[in-house]
Order: structure tokens, then C-alpha cells, then sequence
């Protein structure tokens, strides 16, 4: 059996992780690229979302380095995310590949089926090494999040261009390399050179926030490398989601049934007022929570046909009137041109450095 | 009090029950006008752009209403069936409405989710009847007559009448073609329409063929089909389509297929992607009309004429030529 498992961003530190200490064996599928969206494309529905047709390009190429078992997590709607495993298994059956697919849910059929599945996958381990692989693995993606945050606040401010960028760049191989628990040293190593970068003490830099869907604000493919490309322009970016607080609410609180609390829900009612699957409210709610903090815009990334995301869309202008934060909207397929994104975000940060700028001159007239 | 109730989405399977549920309480009923030109473009005009178009169609009969009544009912529909899920949009309809349309009326938005429980049905129904009376006894009385009028409805569409003939009285004598059966699927408020599906029926109709449609078979038959799918459906009206696809597959009713889905549809994205597979695999001819807001009747004329053409040579002939562009059903797609 070897396995392979789809991209998100950096979520194959957390797997990679927990495989090598459960003693798996596994592929992990090349770093996404236009190859792999133009293989998944060109089996999945045209009309799909991009982050299935990626998935579709990751398990064809990890097929190709001979994996014959896909992981993948479930769901039980509404969003389309949670269908995603029986379209993949459809397509790869009529085109002939023979794998199989593992799907890590808690279905209508209990626990039983889940508990199964991990025996299968994880072989002769206990449930308690398993947990603490998971752990582990958890803590990695906890630690990179941290620190790709850092990251965030660091670029711009950095004094030599480029500092931040070539640190990460770095980390990424090294992580790759790194075997189990070597990854922790391999953050920390990174983390310690991120502080030492030089930073301009008087820099006081727009801060953006980045809201939408999951999938393409944490993939590098379809975001575009918006975090650097915003922080190489000094601006400070916050990223609203991340894969440990989704693995954090969805799967630890969601499978202990542990009650949720969330500032984004309180912050979204008045717009949105019930949870209507993907991440309508949390887009909506972190736009008001980033005005309300001061943030000078707020950019909302989501695929063509996102259903939720559309709801949360036609929403937003409100919410952008009401606290007077600008929105930019960028919807994502498999046709998005790099030139013409790059030249919205150009604009957009103009737009904002401005709009800074003018707040501030009107201050020094009033007299306040 | 005037209560307007749009003519779009889920009119075209809940009118009968929100028509009576309102009147027995009293209420007037007010529709908007048929769909048309005008208010597909006033709704495209306010609606998130990718959003599909029944939806912009929605909010143009929305605006329609708006200076007619003194409600009008756009309800939270979460689930309307146990363990099940609809379109998400439905979900969030009331707040797309509320904030993409200036100045309208009030908005009945009472939230319908009988995902967990099927008694919080009774509790929607006494949340909207709560705004026209408060006898609770009046409440219970009327929504057991809507829904024995909705399961009416449902039985006349069992018999073989269309919705879109129903709702407008029309009780056709059904007409029964001796020769092709053609299979309309999609969801309802597109199939039904009969300004999204392009007078879809009436071509049907003139050409001499039969339709049918997903709401003349029975649930407990699609729901034992749909249950062969290795992962359930969470979606209602996916899992009736499918149910209903596998149904056709396996009979020998129907000669060909078409699918009506609108651009960008979520559900229909994967739904329409597994029907084709199920009835490519028994080579039954397939056809996706994909309908937005520049869909031209002309081309979409010459394609159905085509397909129609294809059908009837297929039965003259009996030569079974491939409908897929293929001898055999060997998938040459396979990498």
C-alpha cells in the first residue's frame, strides 16, 4: 500500500508528520503547478470547483509515482466539498486507474466505520499512537501556521528585499526533507532566521485581510503567492483562515461535539445569521472583525461557482458601506491570467496607500 | 395583508402548500408576474454576478413584488428532508435578497431545517402563521390542509401532469406519443420554468415526443436507487435526480436524456457529471443544455432539432449509432 493525499498549502507537513512516525508508506504529490490543474481538468466536470479539479491533478500525479491508495477527508454537505471523494472515485474508476480511495469521516454509519478505516490505513498501531501521531502532526501545521504568519508581519518591514522570501523558500525544502520530528527543528531554525532579518523601525505598513474560501486562500496555486506579493509591496497581510484552526473547530471540537464560540459568528449575525456550510460567515464575519480592528482592506478569494461564498458575496458590499472598508473581490478557475490578477492587486494597494493618505491630510486640515 | 410569494426557485414544488397555508390564514396571495426578459434583466442587474440564474431570475421577481405587497415570503430553507441539505444559496436567499434589492417590503424569512428533527416543520409553520393570526389551533388547522393540497400536487405529477401546467390550471389531456420518450432532468425551478428551459416542452410537443420528468416517478422508487450510490447523497433534489437517472437506466422507458442545468450550479456541476456516467454506460443519448442569461433560443433550436433528429434515426435505423461519438462504450478519454 502506498498512499498518496491531495495538497492544501502546507497541509502535507501535518500528514507527511504523522505518516512517518505511524511507519506509512506514501507519495507525497508534486507542489501543485499548472500541469497538475491542467491534468485535473481535463477529467473533472467543467462547471466543478477548481479546488476538486487540483485534487484530481494531485492523485493522477501521485498515481503516477505509484501510489495505489488516496486519503482524503469527507463530509456530509452542504457544501459540495463533501462529495468530492465519490466524484474522484467515478472518475478514476472510468479511467481505468485501480486505487483506492480512504475517506476519513464520521458518517451516518458511526464511529465503527471510521475506526475501521484507520486500522486499514494504520496497521498493527494502537489507537493511542495513533492519537499521538495526529498530535504531532498537528503540532507541525500549528507551528508553520505560526510562523508563516510571522512571516506576514516580517516582509514588509524587512530592510533588504527579498530576505523573508529566500527564509521560506528555504524552509519549504527543508521541511520536505526533514524525517518525523525533524520538522520542529526545521521551523524553529526558520523562525530564529526570520527574526534576525533587519526590519525598518518606523515602518508602519497597510494591513490587508484576506477572507473567502479555504482552499484557494491557503493554496499557493490559487492565491497566486498573495501574501508575498502584497508584503514584498509592504503591506501587512492577515490570513483569516488557516489549516490548524480548521482542524482545530472541525475536527477536534466537531468530533468531541465541544460547543463553539466564535467572535466571527457574533460578528456576521446581523448579515448572515445561520451557518450555511463552506465559509460564507466566516467571510463575512472577519471582513467586520478586520474593519473593526482597524485593517485598511480586505481582499475575498474564492473559486468560480463557490455556492456559499456567493451568498457571502453579495453581502459584502454592505458590510464594506457600513464599516467603509474597500473589498476586492477575486474569483478563481483554471483561466485566471497571472498578469491581470497582479494588476488588480497593483491597483487595489494604490487605491488604499491613497485613500491612507488623504484620511491623513483631511486630519492635519480639521485640525484635530 | 398582501403576502407576495415570487414566481422562481421552489415556487414550482411548494406553491400549492404557501398558497393555501396563506389563504386559510386569511392572507391574499399575490404572484409575481411570468418570467420574462425584463425580469431576468432587473434581477442580473442586482445580483452577485456569478451567481446562476435562477437566482438573478429570483431577484427580478422580488422586484417585481416589491411595491404590490405588504410581505413577501422568501423563506431559510436549510433542509427539507431528514439527514439531507439543499443548495446552500437557498440557505442564505432571504440575506442575498435582503441586501442586493433596495427599499423592499418585509421579508418573511422563517427558517425551515427538518435535517435533525422533522417536528421543527410544525414550528416554521407556526412562526409564519404567528404574523397572520394568533389562533394556534387556526395554524395547525391550515397547514395540515397545505400540506394535504401540496400532496395533491405531488400526486398529480405522479400521473403524468407537468408543474408547469398545474400551476397555470392547465390540465392537459396527456398526450401519448407512439414512438420517443425523452427524459427532461435538472432541478425544478428550471425544468418547470418555461422561460429558462426555452418552451423545452412545447418543441417536445411539436416534434412528437413525450416527456418526462423526475417528479412522475415515485420517491420510494428513486430513493432505492439513489441508495445504490456508494456514498449518500446529501442533497434532496441531487439524490431524486440520480434516483430517478438510475431508474431510467435500468428500464427501457426512455430513448434519450436531457439535462437542463444552469452555468455555475453547484449541485448540478457533480450531479449532471454522474448521470451522464450512469447513462453513458448503457449508452443512452445524453444532452446538457447549460443555460445562463445570454443562452439564445436560435442555437438552442438548431441543437434540439439535432438531437431530436439523432433520436428518431436511432429508433428508425435501429443501427444504434453511438450517441457519444464512439463505436464502442470503452471510454477513449482514459489517459
Amino acid at each position: 500500500m502506498k498512499v498518496t493525499f491531495p495538497h492544501m498549502g502546507n497541509i502535507h507537513l501535518l500528514i507527511k508528520t504523522l505518516f512517518d512516525e505511524l511507519d506509512v508508506d506514501y507519495v507525497i504529490p508534486p507542489k501543485c503547478s499548472k500541469r497538475t490543474l491542467e491534468l485535473g481538468s481535463k477529467y473533472t466536470p467543467e462547471m466543478a470547483c477548481i479546488p476538486l479539479k487540483i485534487n484530481m491533478g494531485n492523485f493522477l500525479e501521485g498515481i503516477e509515482r505509484g501510489a495505489d491508495t488516496i486519503v482524503i477527508t469527507g463530509g456530509a454537505g452542504p457544501c459540495r466539498f463533501g462529495y468530492y471523494a465519490e466524484m474522484h472515485r467515478q472518475i478514476l474508476a472510468d479511467l481505468g486507474k485501480d486505487v483506492e480511495i480512504i475517506t476519513i469521516e464520521l458518517n451516518e454509519n458511526g464511529i465503527g466505520e471510521l475506526i475501521a478505516k484507520l486500522r486499514k490505513l494504520f496497521p498493527k498501531k494502537t489507537l493511542a499512537t495513533i492519537a499521538k501521531g495526529f498530535f504531532d502532526g498537528f503540532k507541525a501545521i500549528k507551528q508553520t501556521d505560526a510562523l508563516e504568519q510571522y512571516s506576514f508581519y516580517v516582509r514588509p518591514r524587512e530592510l533588504q528585499k527579498g530576505a523573508t522570501d529566500q527564509i521560506m523558500k528555504q524552509f519549504e525544502s527543508e521541511a520536505m526533507c526533514a524525517k518525523g520530528r525533524d520538522i520542529f527543528k526545521a521551523i524553529k531554525l526558520a523562525k530564529d532566521k526570520l527574526s534576525e532579518v533587519k526590519r525598518d523601525p518606523d515602518c508602519r505598513p497597510l494591513k490587508v485581510g484576506i477572507v473567502g474560501e479555504i482552499y484557494t486562500l491557503i493554496e499557493p496555486l490559487t492565491n497566486m503567492n498573495i501574501e508575498p506579493i502584497l508584503g514584498n509591496m509592504g503591506i501587512e497581510v492577515d490570513r483569516s483562515l488557516t489549516i490548524s484552526e480548521w482542524i482545530k473547530e472541525h475536527i477536534i471540537k466537531g468530533g468531541l461535539k465541544l460547543k463553539k464560540e466564535n467572535d466571527f459568528v457574533k460578528a456576521a449575525c446581523p448579515y448572515i445569521k445561520t451557518m450555511i456550510g463552506g465559509h460564507a460567515q466566516e467571510t463575512v464575519g472577519h471582513t467586520v472583525l478586520y474593519a473593526q480592528k482597524g485593517f485598511d482592506g480586505v481582499v475575498e478569494i474564492y473559486p468560480l461557482t463557490c455556492m456559499p461564498e456567493i451568498v457571502a458575496n453579495s453581502i459584502l458590499p454592505e458590510v464594506a458601506k457600513d464599516f467603509d472598508i474597500p473589498v476586492l473581490t477575486l474569483v478563481m478557475d483554471e483561466i485566471t491570467g497571472e498578469a491581470g490578477y497582479r494588476t488588480r492587486i497593483d491597483a487595489f494597494a494604490d487605491m488604499l496607500y491613497r485613500r491612507r493618505e488623504n484620511k491623513r491630510n483631511e486630519l492635519v486640515l480639521s485640525g484635530n | 395583508m398582501k403576502i407576495g410569494i415570487p414566481r422562481g426557485l421552489l415556487y414550482y414544488l411548494y406553491f400549492p402548500l404557501w398558497d393555501t397555508f396563506f389563504k386559510e390564514l386569511g392572507a391574499d396571495v399575490v404572484i409575481s408576474a411570468k418570467s420574462n426578459k425584463a425580469i431576468l434583466t432587473n434581477g442580473a442587474k442586482i445580483c452577485a454576478s456569478d451567481a446562476c440564474i435562477p437566482l438573478k431570475l429570483f431577484h427580478g421577481h422580488v422586484l417585481d413584488l416589491a411595491n404590490k405587497v405588504d410581505a413577501i415570503f422568501v423563506p431559510r430553507l436549510k433542509s427539507v428532508a431528514h439527514g439531507e441539505y439543499i443548495c446552500p444559496k437557498f440557505c442564505g436567499l432571504p440575506d442575498m435578497v435582503r441586501y442586493s434589492a433596495p427599499s423592499l417590503p418585509r421579508i418573511i424569512d422563517t427558517e425551515v431545517n427538518i435535517r435533525k428533527k422533522s417536528g421543527k416543520l410544525k414550528q416554521s409553520f407556526e412562526e409564519v402563521g404567528k404574523l397572520l393570526t394568533s389562533d394556534k389551533k387556526k395554524i395547525v388547522h391550515a397547514a395540515e390542509k397545505a400540506l394535504f393540497q401540496n400532496a395533491i400536487f405531488r400526486g398529480q405529477m405522479l400521473n403524468g401532469y407537468l408543474a408547469s401546467d398545474l400551476l397555470q390550471n392547465r390540465m392537459m389531456k396527456k398526450q401519448v406519443f407512439q414512438g420517443i420518450t425523452v427524459a427532461v432532468l435538472g432541478h425544478v425551478y428550471n425544468v418547470y420554468d418555461n422561460f429558462i428551459n426555452m418552451n423545452l416542452f412545447k418543441k417536445m410537443y411539436d416534434c412528437g415526443i413525450n416527456a418526462v420528468t423526475p417528479e412522475m416517478i415515485s420517491d420510494t422508487v428513486t430513493d432505492r436507487y439513489a441508495a445504490e450510490m456508494p456514498k449518500k447523497i446529501f442533497w434532496t433534489f441531487s439524490r431524486k435526480l440520480i434516483g430517478a437517472a438510475k431508474y431510467w437506466a435500468d428500464s427501457d422507458e426512455i430513448d434519450g436524456v436531457i439535462y437542463i442545468m444552469s452555468f455555475g450550479c453547484g449541485i448540478d456541476s457533480f450531479t449532471a457529471d454522474l448521470c451522464e456516467r450512469i447513462f453513458k454506460k448503457k449508452g443512452i443519448p445524453f444532452y446538457i443544455i447549460v443555460i445562463d442569461e445570454h443562452s439564445g433560443e436560435g442555437g438552442f433550436e438548431t441543437r434540439f432539432e439535432a438531437f431530436a433528429d439523432m433520436l428518431k434515426r436511432r429508433k428508425r435505423n435501429e443501427s444504434d449509432f453511438s450517441a457519444y461519438g464512439e463505436h464502442s462504450p470503452i471510454d477513449q478519454n482514459a489517459l
